[in-house]
């Protein structure tokens, strides 16, 4: 069986696909990777399906080896990645042969490294996804040292890509939609505008934010309604949390504006003290 | 009735009750346009993921009164009534213990919505003595299978939660199952009752 088993998987590594949209009527997030364009490239680099599994590591620092020759890829923010210790490089389709090594150092900027490997990841899916939901705990545990992961039948390796490493700035500007709730709150243009700063607090779940809270207007409670990726979702302390993969599906919090799709893959990198501003259209 | 924008893709359907939300989620339901992929009920709305145009198109073209009437799914739940905050239940409704089991045994539920976990569902139905506020702090555990009330809605914990729920007792059902099909006991517009058992 091509496999591949965890060194290491540094501070945080979860097995993420495209996730398991269709099921949030029954309360399941669609989960799946975060910066969904560095997972598909990394996929394509390695002659994967878009949709294919790979390893989202937090912060980098995976090691893995592998027991057949395979084509891997690191894509996400710029990182140094070493075969058996040589380097080798991220973003680029790397070949490797069985029984070496490949490991991830730590990015300067960015969160989120993705790995992906000809086959894909090929553990049992679970509602039609092998990606892990850390709110509810469905899909493959986090990894841990001395895990084996099986590997899928390879494709072929395309030639040409688009091949750019995410920047992750210290300031982003993202452009949103304003609704469902926009009229719950005073000028929500110009308080979403204003600016915000990421906080240690976020993970898969949403990105909780800092900054001069939303100003309510109108008092009252919002019956639960179903919430979607991106919602920018404003509890009572008029901070906003925005809706990564792993929400929660329905939320009884008004949501004041929708992030746009193309936007959460920068989302998915933005450190803690990143400042985001939102550009309303 | 009033539709809200929700992103590029995805739209609320604000509604006026929840009977109107059951009677939009069921004409939409009837016809399931290919590219709905999501269709999320709320208390009072529903969002629509994809397919936006074909849903307005549908609901526009709809008589709400009368919306398509399938036979909704019927659950019966075995519940041992020996929950924490039963006698809290039966000393603000006035009533005994006893008295607490045969209201919620003798009515009919309706699966509302789901949300705060995979397979939890917001059951409405719930007799008036029932309807008593969530505890003043919530539990840092709650047990699975725990069935509890709060407000207008009864529920089951599908898993081991914090919460916040007056608990009137447990059932050892599985609310969720991921490798089941389907993988949750309750889904929206789903029929329950609870039984009683010792």
């Amino acid at each position: 069986m091509r496999s591949l088993e965890v060194l290491d998987p540094g501070r945080y590594a979860l097995v993420e696909d495209l996730g398991r949209p269709g099921y949030a009527h029954l309360g399941v997030a669609p989960s799946g990777a975060l910066d969904t364009t560095s997972l598909r490239l990394a996929n394509r680099l390695t002659g994967n399906p878009e949709h294919a599994a790979g390893i989202e590591a937090l912060l980098g620092g995976l090691s893995v080896r592998f027991t057949a020759a395979v084509t891997a890829a690191v894509t996400g923010p710029a990182v140094d990645v070493r075969i058996d210790g040589r380097p080798a490089g991220s973003h680029a389709p790397l070949p490797v042969r069985a029984g070496q090594t490949l490991t991830l150092g730590t990015p300067s900027a960015g969160l989120r490294c993705y790995l992906a490997v000809s086959g894909g990841i090929a553990v049992e899916p679970v509602l039609g996804s092998r990606s892990r939901d850390v709110l509810s705990g469905i899909g493959p545990p986090p990894l841990h040292a001395g895990d084996v992961l099986p590997l899928g039948e390879p494709g072929i390796p395309v030639g040409a890509d688009v091949v750019v490493s995410v920047r992750a700035p210290a300031e982003l500007v993202v452009p949103v939609t304003l609704g469902p709730r926009d009229d719950w709150f005073d000028d929500p243009a110009g308080g979403l505008a204003a600016g915000w700063t990421v906080t240690a607090e976020s993970n898969r779940v949403g990105l909780r934010l800092d900054g001069t809270p939303l100003r309510r207007a109108v008092d009252g409670e919002l019956p639960s309604e179903g919430v979607v990726t991106g919602a920018i979702q404003v509890p009572p302390s008029g901070l906003p949390v925005v809706f990564l993969a792993d929400h929660p599906t329905t939320g009884g919090y008004p949501v004041a504006a929708v992030v746009k799709t193309a936007a959460l893959s920068a989302l998915a990198q933005a450190r803690p003290g990143t400042r985001i501003r939102f550009r309303p259209s | 009735m009033r539709w809200r924008r929700c992103g590029k893709d995805a739209a609320l359907l604000d509604c006026d009750s929840l009977d109107q939300m059951r009677a939009a989620h069921a004409t939409v339901l009837a016809a399931r346009p290919p590219e709905v992929v999501d269709l999320v009920p709320g208390a009072r709305s529903l969002l629509v993921v994809g397919g936006v145009a074909a849903v307005r198109a549908l609901l526009e073209a709809a008589d709400l009164a009368h919306p398509p009437s399938a036979e909704p799914r019927e659950v019966t739940l075995d519940v041992r009534y020996d929950g924490e905050d039963l006698s809290l239940i039966a000393a603000d409704a006035g009533i005994s213990t006893d008295a607490v089991v045969d209201l919620h045994t003798g009515a009919v539920y309706t699966v509302a919505f789901t949300g705060f976990a995979p397979g939890f569902g917001y059951l409405t139905g719930l007799p008036a003595p029932l309807r008593q506020p969530r505890l003043e702090s919530p539990r840092t555990r709650v047990p699975a299978g725990s069935v509890g009330l709060a407000g207008e809605f009864t529920g089951v914990y599908p898993r081991e939660s914090p919460g916040g729920w007056r608990l009137l007792g447990h059932t050892s059902a599985t609310l969720f199952d991921p490798h089941a099909d389907p993988p949750a006991l309750f889904a929206p517009g789903d029929r329950v009752r609870f039984r009683s058992v010792r």
